[in-house]
């Protein structure tokens, strides 16, 4: 059969499975639509929490990143991670143990201030329309090259099944979904990686086969990563394990960025809520074990997919003359994802380093005389010759390793549940915050359950249609936003949730004063760069990175003018110490 | 019980900064601040500081999280303040 066909088989099957799921899970009442009735199991949690949080940019970006960038590419693997231990250790039990349905519910109640409560419910809906945007530009990449349909088809196909499955469950639906979900994805992601580990290095398990040695081709017998090593510099690239490398980031720079994702991850709104699902202050603890756990599982297979990928990916085009290339390379230049310029006129394609041209190709329609499209762009006056975009490494990965037509499908289908999945996860966030952050805790007091629920899922459907029309038409900053997203989680919610936590003495003053400085010195700071063109002038720290130092101020900034404003009132920090021990997490469950 | 609540907080608080010294120990210690004193040193095809920024941090992360667990656990019961 071929991929087309299996594809359509894969994708059929899960989205069958993905709305029968939905179906049977559906709710009645508010509780059920936010958190899920606070009933989820912390295994089920954990998993629903892992596809949560793993999303296209995971399952299909950061492998292919990771494989340009080498070493700086931990970035990502330490800064995704990491921030789990931040969640598990500071905030995800106390957060259960309050008990309510949203972040700003937290922010709102334990400041008692309806302009702290309004600040965090504005940051929730920026960083999940941001967050989703990206999504959907992932549903469209995976629909248009292997469903071959118009991208914009693509998306709405994907509007129609998540704006199904998101208002009919609300978190119950989205929960067992995304328990699904997590299988597909990580069976999608593990297949092809373990069979070119086998093919390459021999050993079933890639993150052992990437230390290991290679046991096929000329460089039989030599490391996997010294072989890369010397490929990259015979190509004019760094070392791939060279850290800091010249013209590369900085250890600051690295230092920052690794920490503002932590962070950032532990402050992200669908992230947090995740935790109120579970039916006590045992589970959410056990939940996040079990999520980072699950989510290991991925992110401990990316590095090793990186590196067999850039392995493969030298060797099969690099030096190879363009009528004799692979397939795949063809089939990718269709879509605009890959490119060749023949600059020197031999008819081999020459991979070196730098940009071959300036900006993403722009096809004239005319074919050249090797059959290759040709472009318009401007070109570059160094030799590399090839267009390559870090965002087709793990699709095309099983078709550069020529692995059966399945898994092709399979990981088609994994591509998509990790989109799908994210996306309900940020839509019901964004529901929440204005269903019942904005209308029903701000505006009205009074709206009774049956309204408040149609209103949520009203916003759902509201929701997916500005995240479809993000992903037909993507706005040119999808990529800059995503630093947004991170500098916003961290600089805003993270320093306040933890001083809310483990500091009586924080008070409204202080906290609002802190959010506000550190939101807008990261936005100020962020926009400049990504927007104006202007300089890191923060000791070199990138834009994706300064969400740290928005966070320190955010801390100096509410601590200093919590100590010279009034303490909290009493009843406030009687709270605060109710959340410092598990008991009776279960019983107290109201708004 | 008051004496109790601040008694099992601070070990709560203990038991955290513990965990928390050896998360920051290994994913910016080992994987940024001494990679290329630890790169020096081959385990396998990995040079050790590469390994702990793309394979050891997660693991013990993981790790982490399930320890706290556990700790918790204990100290949750010898303060009877278990749900």
């Amino acid at each position: 059969m071929s991929i087309l066909d299996w594809t359509y088989i894969m994708v059929g099957v899960t989205f069958t499975l993905y709305l029968s799921i939905a179906w049977i899970s559906m709710v009645k009442t508010t509780k059920g639509f936010y958190v899920a009735g606070g009933g989820v199991s912390p295994l089920a949690n954990g998993m629903a929490t892992a596809a949560d949080w793993m999303s296209a940019a995971s399952f299909i970006s950061m492998a292919g990143l990771i494989s340009f960038m080498g070493y700086t590419g931990s970035i990502y693997l330490l800064g995704w991670t990491g921030g789990y231990v931040l969640l598990a250790l500071l905030l995800a039990p106390y957060l259960r143990k309050f008990g309510k349905f949203t972040v700003p519910d937290f922010v709102g109640d334990r400041y008692y201030s309806n302009t702290a409560r309004f600040i965090a419910l504005i940051c929730a809906i920026f960083i999940s329309f941001t967050y989703v945007a990206g999504q959907m530009r992932g549903v469209g990449i995976v629909f248009s090259r292997f469903l071959e349909v118009d991208v914009n088809t693509g998306v709405l196909i994907g509007m129609a099944i998540v704006f199904l499955y998101a208002s009919l469950g609300g978190m119950k639906g989205i929960t067992y979904t995304q328990v699904a979900q997590y299988s597909v994805l990580i069976i999608a992601y593990l297949v092809p990686a373990i069979a070119i580990s086998l093919k390459i290095t021999g050993t079933p398990i890639p993150q052992l086969g990437f230390g290991g040695v290679i046991a096929e081709g000329v460089d039989n017998g030599k490391y996997l990563l010294e072989t890369l090593n010397r490929l990259n510099v015979e190509l004019g690239f760094a070392e791939y394990t060279k850290p800091f490398a010249e013209g590369g980031k900085s250890m600051l720079d690295v230092f920052c960025i690794t920490l503002a994702l932590m962070v950032g991850t532990a402050g992200l709104p669908h992230v947090i809520v995740r935790f109120y699902t579970v039916p006590n202050v045992r589970g959410a603890r056990l939940s996040a074990g079990y999520a980072l756990l699950f989510i290991a599982v991925l992110y401990t297979t990316a590095p090793a997919v990186a590196s067999f990928s850039r392995y493969n990916m030298i060797n099969s085009i690099s030096n190879v003359s363009y009528d004799k290339s692979p397939a795949w390379f063809k089939n990718w230049e269709q879509t605009g994802l890959m490119a060749w310029v023949d600059k020197n006129h031999d008819s081999i394609i020459n991979y070196r380093s730098g940009k071959p041209f300036i900006g993403k190709p722009q096809f004239t329609g005319e074919t050249g005389s090797y059959g290759q499209l040709i472009v318009s762009n401007t070109l570059t006056d160094n030799d590399n010759e090839i267009y390559i975009d870090r965002d087709i490494m793990v699709l095309a990965n099983p078709e550069i390793a020529n692995l059966p037509n399945w898994v092709i499908a399979l990981v088609a289908a994994g591509g998509l549940a990790a989109a799908l999945s994210t996306a309900s996860g940020l839509l019901l966030v964004i529901s929440s915050s204005i269903s019942h952050d904005f209308y029903y805790r701000l505006i009205n007091r009074n709206a009774s359950e049956k309204q408040r629920l149609l209103l949520g899922r009203i916003m759902i459907g509201f929701a997916v249609c500005v995240a479809g029309y993000f992903g037909i038409h993507p706005p040119g900053f999808v990529a800059q936003v995503v630093a947004f997203a991170f500098g916003l989680a961290a600089s805003s919610f993270f320093p306040i949730l933890f001083l809310g936590i483990f500091s009586k003495r924080t008070n409204r003053e202080g906290a609002i004063c802190g959010m506000s400085a550190g939101i807008l010195f990261t936005i100020i700071y962020i926009i400049n760069i990504k927007f104006f063109g202007g300089t890191t002038w923060c000791l070199g720290i990138s834009a994706e990175g300064i969400g740290s130092v928005g966070m320190l101020l955010n801390l100096v900034v509410t601590i200093v003018v919590s100590l010279l404003t009034t303490p909290p009132p009493q009843e406030v920090q009687d709270m605060v110490d109710n959340i410092r021990f598990p008991r009776g997490a279960g019983a107290h469950f109201n708004n | 019980m008051k004496k109790n609540l601040s008694q099992y907080w601070k070990k709560n608080l203990l038991i955290m900064i513990c965990l928390l010294a050896v998360w920051a120990i290994v994913s910016f210690g080992c994987s940024i601040f001494f990679v290329e004193q630890l790169n020096a040193i081959m385990i396998g095809g990995f040079p050790l500081g590469f390994w702990f920024a793309q394979q050891g941090s997660i693991y013990i992360f993981v790790a982490l999280i399930f320890i706290y667990f556990f700790l918790m656990e204990k100290v949750d019961k010898d303060f009877d303040v278990d749900d």
